[in-house]
């Protein structure tokens, strides 16, 4: 079934944020096609009145008791941190630079 | 004892625990084999020789002391894959994403290793993320099969099975979620279980498909196995996914499996589990392994599970799609590696390139698929079609375990391929899980058994014996008595006729 072009796969790898090359895209758009065309054999079969399944264990809601317990000390949490200052996580700006002069408002879902 | 590293796991545990060895002397025997060895199979991505010994001391102090053995296998060691948690090693999960990354915790199964006393040598090397069949996948260098370096030792769980076979250890640790744990002990001639779903904690297990991974037990014969499913199996209130539920009297299954009466036994031979696309000395290994199965006094019949042919397609929708979901948490903020952050460039930007930098080619590919699996417009198609097509194979297994007590095939459709064969066809690769993968998708318990070697190679082959949820300790007896009567009919176990290591070593 698939045909899946170079545009796709560049559009996938964006929502799925991998900065990838276009060598890669090249790469990608074929070994993708040919697992999709592939997989897309599920198709064949006749399942509409067949209820899916999402889990090996039927399970419901788990509770346990609500009592406090340790968790990770902040100097746990942070020791992976690939950077951190004054006890947080350090990230790069969040917001675009007209984001910024605007103030917080949500960005329109792409 | 002469060499200790050739010994299994319970024949150690004896002798430490009677005190004719100590847990650091056979430690040390260990930690020897493999600086002898692991340059040429590097089964290993660390070794914690200090961690190693300490833990073997205690063990000793405790026993010199008069204490119980804290567990059957106190005092022997382990080799644990590098895809759980230890608060005392790195966990890199093969990836340069988390390459040198110390977790503030322990996963459930090595805090059940270190209190039963079982001594963890190191991490083994690993597909990233999980993501394989050969091990190749791994960021740090893939790892050779000890029966052939030039082969590959199976995958994901490649160091582990490759550290039994090489010897380096007598129990390791594997994640199964396609079959990474069956599929490498097939090729190495090694013993490898996947518990039913739910049946060892996933708490600190990093996840790659949550609905499929499990943790299981690795070795070279099935008492092992059983005997190191008892220590890490059991509800984990930590994992809501655990099963509260007594663990399968596996090590009792096994045992009983040793007398090798298999009389009243039902043995189904699955009908789409072979045919074309199969290695023509794995079907013959096959054939004969369920000829000896009926010697044993086993009932066999052949059963058909149509939808299993569907069971790799559903697969590799279902596991990318998960795993596009679960690999988001590798985002450049809180762990892991970060480049690009220059002051100038947004968190966004920073995720993309870290991300790219971070991940190899096998999981990019996944995670694009799942993400494509999981758009509006063709969810129904593929992921909503791949779940139904999961129920009608857990229906197929039902109707069967009516009629059967377990279900055989061989566990992978050939023996081990050689290093860089399938690299860049990423189909070919997938092809490898095709047998274990219906065991993954309907939660089932599904262990490999060595089964002799193929004719045209040489190489192992692994029989795979399926039992219904919650009935583990069905395929260790099966597996049991099938390997005593493997091994007083070739006069020796099948893991001798591996080669001298040292000797091939370069």
């Amino acid at each position: 079934m698939p045909t899946i072009s170079r545009t796709e796969v560049a559009h996938l790898a964006r929502l799925a944020r991998l900065a990838v090359t276009d060598e890669e895209l090249d790469v990608f758009a074929g070994q993708l096609d040919v697992i999709l065309t592939s997989v897309a054999r599920v198709g064949e079969v006749a399942a509409d009145d067949i209820p899916p399944t999402s889990h090996a264990v039927p399970l419901t809601n788990v509770f346990r008791e609500d009592v406090v317990r340790p968790g990770l000390s902040q100097q746990q949490a942070l020791s992976g941190a690939p950077r951190a200052e004054d006890g947080r996580f350090r990230v790069p700006r969040i917001l675009e630079a007209e984001d910024r002069l605007a103030g917080p408002t949500m960005e329109a879902e792409q | 004892m002469t060499d200790l590293t050739r010994r299994t796991a319970a024949e150690l545990a004896a002798a430490i625990h009677s005190r004719a060895t100590t847990a650091v002397e056979v430690t040390r025997a260990h930690l020897d084999r493999i600086a002898a060895v692991d340059g040429a199979v590097h089964a290993f991505l660390h070794i914690d020789a200090d961690g190693a010994l300490a833990a073997a001391a205690a063990v000793d102090e405790a026993l010199d002391a008069g204490r119980a053995p804290a567990s059957p296998l106190a005092g022997v060691p382990l080799a644990l894959k590098d895809v759980f948690t230890t608060a005392d090693m790195p966990t890199t999960c093969g990836s340069r994403i988390l390459e040198g990354w110390r977790p503030p915790y322990d996963a459930t199964v090595v805090r059940r290793l270190r209190d039963a006393g079982v001594v963890i040598l190191g991490k083994t090397n690993m597909d990233e993320f999980a993501m394989g069949s050969s091990t190749e996948n791994s960021a740090y260098g893939p790892t050779r099969n000890p029966w052939d370096l030039d082969r590959i030792p199976g995958g994901s769980g490649g160091g582990s099975s490759a550290s039994l076979a090489a010897f380096e250890a007598p129990l390791a640790i594997g994640t199964d979620t396609g079959g990474s744990i069956r599929q490498p002990g097939s090729v190495t001639g090694t013993v490898g279980v996947k518990p039913t779903y739910g049946g060892v904690s996933r708490y600190g297990l990093v996840a790659f498909s949550s609905s499929l991974d499990q943790g299981g037990p690795c070795a070279r014969t099935v008492l092992d196995a059983a005997l190191l499913h008892e220590v890490i199996g059991g509800h984990d209130p930590l994992d809501s996914t655990s099963v509260d539920a007594p663990v399968p009297p596996v090590v009792a299954a096994a045992r009983a499996g040793v007398a090798g009466d298999l009389s009243g036994v039902r043995v189904g031979v699955v009908t789409e589990l072979s045919g074309e696309g199969y290695q023509p000395g794995v079907l013959r290994a096959f054939a004969a392994a369920v000829d000896r199965l009926r010697a044993l006094g086993a009932e066999v019949v052949e059963v058909s599970c149509p939808h299993f042919d569907y069971a790799l397609p559903a697969y590799y929708l279902i596991a990318p799609s998960e795993c596009s979901s679960n690999l988001a948490r590798f985002d450049a903020m809180r762990y892991g590696l970060r480049v690009g952050d220059d002051a100038t460039r947004s968190a966004e930007e920073v995720m993309a390139l870290t991300r790219e930098a971070g991940f190899g080619a096998e999981v990019k590919r996944r995670i694009m698929i799942g993400t494509y699996a999981l758009s509006s417009g063709y969810y129904d198609a593929y992921y909503g079609q791949a779940q139904k097509v999961r129920t009608l194979i857990t229906r197929d297994f039902d109707a069967a375990f009516g009629s059967v007590d377990v279900l055989v095939s061989p566990t992978t459709p050939t023996t081990a391929f050689r290093i860089g064969e399938r690299a860049d066809d990423p189909m070919a690769m997938y092809l490898a899980d095709l047998c274990t993968i219906p065991s993954n998708l309907a939660g089932n318990a599904a262990l490999s058994v060595p089964c002799g070697v193929s004719d045209e190679d040489g190489l192992p082959v692994g029989l795979q014996v399926m039992s219904p949820t919650l009935a583990d300790d069905r395929g260790y007896r099966v597996a049991a008595a099938y390997e005593a009567a493997r091994d007083a009919a070739a006069g020796d176990t099948l893991i001798s006729a591996v080669p001298q290591l040292e000797v091939a070593a370069r």
